[in-house]
């Protein structure tokens, strides 16, 4: 029988911090003085005490102007407006649906953000109403954009676009939101057979490359669970993104294409399931990073 | 409503309103079209949203393939990661990480009366707390019936006196003897709980060390202790007997160790296996509301049997690796 079981010890522990050319940034605690001098503004993440600036969350230091702030390392996810978001229905409510988006409060999708059946401008009768389970229920998965915020930090979605709408057979990965890069786009259908949606709030959905064109692909209510099963290939792509994507946010490296796709190419020499290792992880992060610091040279 | 689909006459009556509107747009005819197509979309969508669960999909994918969401067979453990001595304040301690799941167990010596039917044995208590921090679930009183489940399925793994030799804790013959407080902490909640919890358990009691007993005098009724006066004249644990718990998850008709929490979700039924390391099995429980065929069990059991060989083999190379490096050991804890 092969080794299935690894026991690791704390000693074994690696770190896996990759620091880009210079040297690390200083992380406050919370607590920590970040200045005594007088004259500076307080910003998010800081507060008053005895007249020296503190740190409230562990993150680091900015600073605009007269202004500081901490940046906290981890975070919930707050949302601005066009981000583009994966989220999961939590509640059915009277003409809304609430949604799980990783942030403080779960977002709202209002039954008028949504495309219906019968094109853009049809009224909503009492019966979408009444039919508004059958479209999405509790537990079902997301994409959609930040219509609005509102004044508590809520969000106000929609996915009145054929790009954006239940999501069918795929795997979510959950990071912190920081790590996504904003980009013009935030759907990629990767080279090496996958689709990936990299959600602003840090879900990060991946899913199989849809044959036939994108328009009915991904939009509106379609979800083709009873179409054919996901062959084995592709599954493989997928756990492999999966621990990629994971591997990545481990090491606190920024998530977009070109890293992730980088990062893919590199996991080649290991099998998948070694993806779950932290020295794999690391070595595939660590030729990552040189990768997109040697493309920043060329360019 | 499928009437209309096929390219019937009838529109539905929830696209009634839209389609007997006068013809604002020159493109009516198209107009018309496209309603129809996105509303074969939609019923399409609802036939199937019925048609298969997310947790009948990762049965379909788990049954024909070998391959987990995570790129793992379904034998595969999740990297893990133990240290003892943790805890400075307590006799034993121990902090399993498997994956995202994070425990914590200490063990705590006190000196207790036996059982007076069972004089020369001395006691063990589990108790397992579920902190919020895990999952807000656990928030009140919420983490209460899953920890107990847990402690109590510790308990009968450990009743044997083939599992744990009970009277090595025994000081004075039906008089005094220790009793070890297992306290367990689950800090994260990442799936397979059991697994982890009876692991760092293991290891916390290998790790434990009992006070040794100088003297022992009767005064009457009552009984006079002499303690060591150095704090490490200690004695150590026999815990090579200390069974493992495996958690055989039933997806499907198949088996799977060492479930994520999605998996855990995607099935309804799991069967404990308490395995010690003579391949002796001392408990078998099953939690959740499915069942399993008796032909499936048997199979299920051979193969937790088998894996707990290798669970509690590979735990104890690891332990014996840790002692190596000697009282020098720098203690990591939570710090990365």
């Amino acid at each position: 029988m092969t080794q299935n079981v690894y026991i690791r010890l704390a000693s074994q522990r690696i770190d896996n911090t990759i620091t880009v050319g210079s040297e690390a940034p200083r992380l406050y605690t919370p607590g920590e003085i970040v200045t005594c001098s007088t004259g500076y503004m307080r910003g998010h993440g800081t507060y008053m005490e005895e007249s020296a600036l503190t740190a409230s969350v562990a993150g680091v230091a900015e600073q605009v102007n007269k202004l500081i702030s901490v940046r906290p390392i981890k975070n919930r996810y707050t949302g601005e407006i066009g981000d583009v978001v994966v989220g999961r229905i939590t509640e059915v409510q009277q003409k809304r649906w609430k949604v799980d988006t990783n942030s403080r409060l779960d977002s709202v999708l209002l039954l008028s953000s949504v495309n219906l059946p019968g094109g853009e401008l049809r009224r909503r009768s009492a019966e979408d109403e009444q039919m508004m389970r059958k479209y999405l229920q509790e537990g079902d998965l997301i994409s959609a954009e930040v219509q609005k915020v509102y004044v508590d930090g809520s969000l106000s979605l929609y996915t009145r676009s054929l790009k954006y709408g239940k999501l069918s057979q795929g795997v979510l990965v959950k990071v912190f939101p920081s790590l996504v890069k904003r980009r013009k786009t935030h759907f990629h259908n990767l080279p090496c057979g996958a689709n990936v949606i990299l959600g602003n709030n840090g879900f990060i959905w991946i899913c199989p490359t849809i044959n036939g064109g994108g328009e009915d692909g991904l939009g509106g209510f379609t979800q083709n669970l009873e179409e054919q099963a996901v062959p084995r290939s592709d599954r493989e792509v997928i756990a492999r993104l999966r621990n990629c994507i994971l591997a990545l946010s481990n090491c606190k490296m920024m998530l977009y294409d070109t890293s992730i796709l980088y990062a893919y190419e590199e996991s080649m020499k290991y099998e998948i399931a070694e993806l779950l290792q932290p020295e794999p992880m690391l070595d595939i992060c660590v030729l990552t990073q040189q990768r997109l610091f040697m493309m920043q040279e060329d360019e | 409503m499928t009437g209309l689909c096929e390219g019937g006459n009838e529109p539905p009556s929830s696209l009634k309103s839209i389609v007997e509107q006068p013809n604002e747009y020159s493109h009516a005819p198209d107009w018309r079209r496209v309603q129809v197509a996105v509303c074969m979309n939609l019923m399409k969508a609802v036939a199937s949203a019925s048609a298969e669960t997310p947790a009948q999909i990762m049965q379909r994918c788990l049954g024909r393939e070998n391959l987990r969401c995570d790129g793992r067979t379904r034998l595969d453990y999740r990297p893990m990661e133990i240290e003892t001595d943790v805890v400075s304040h307590a006799s034993g301690s121990a902090r399993l990480r498997l994956a995202n799941t994070d425990i914590l167990v200490g063990v705590k010596t006190e000196i207790d009366t036996p059982y007076p039917e069972r004089p020369r044995e001395g006691k063990m208590e589990f108790f397992v707390d579920c902190s919020a921090n895990a999952t807000p679930a656990f928030e009140g009183r919420g983490g209460e019936e899953l920890g107990t489940e847990i402690s109590n399925s510790l308990a009968t793994a450990y009743q044997s006196p083939e599992a744990f030799d009970l009277t090595s804790l025994c000081i004075l013959h039906g008089q005094q003897c220790w009793k070890l407080y297992v306290d367990i902490l689950i800090l994260e909640c990442g799936g397979n709980l059991f697994d982890a919890v009876s692991l760092a358990v293991k290891a916390a009691l290998h790790n434990t060390r009992v006070p040794k007993v100088k003297a022992a005098s009767m005064d009457g009724g009552s009984v006079d202790l002499h303690l060591s006066d150095d704090p490490f004249d200690c004695y150590r644990l026999d815990v090579s007997a200390a069974p493992c718990l495996v958690t055989l998850c039933k997806i499907g008709d198949h088996c799977v160790v060492d479930p994520t929490a999605e998996e855990e979700t995607c099935s309804n039924a799991s069967v404990v296996v308490a395995v010690t390391e003579n391949s002796l099995v001392t408990s078998v429980f099953k939690t959740g509301v499915g069942s399993f065929h008796p032909q499936t069990l048997l199979e299920t059991l051979k193969v937790g049997q088998a894996i707990g060989l290798d669970v509690n083999k590979v735990l104890k190379d690891a332990l014996l690796k840790e002692e190596e490096q000697g009282d020098k050991r720098q203690c990591y804890g939570f710090l990365k």
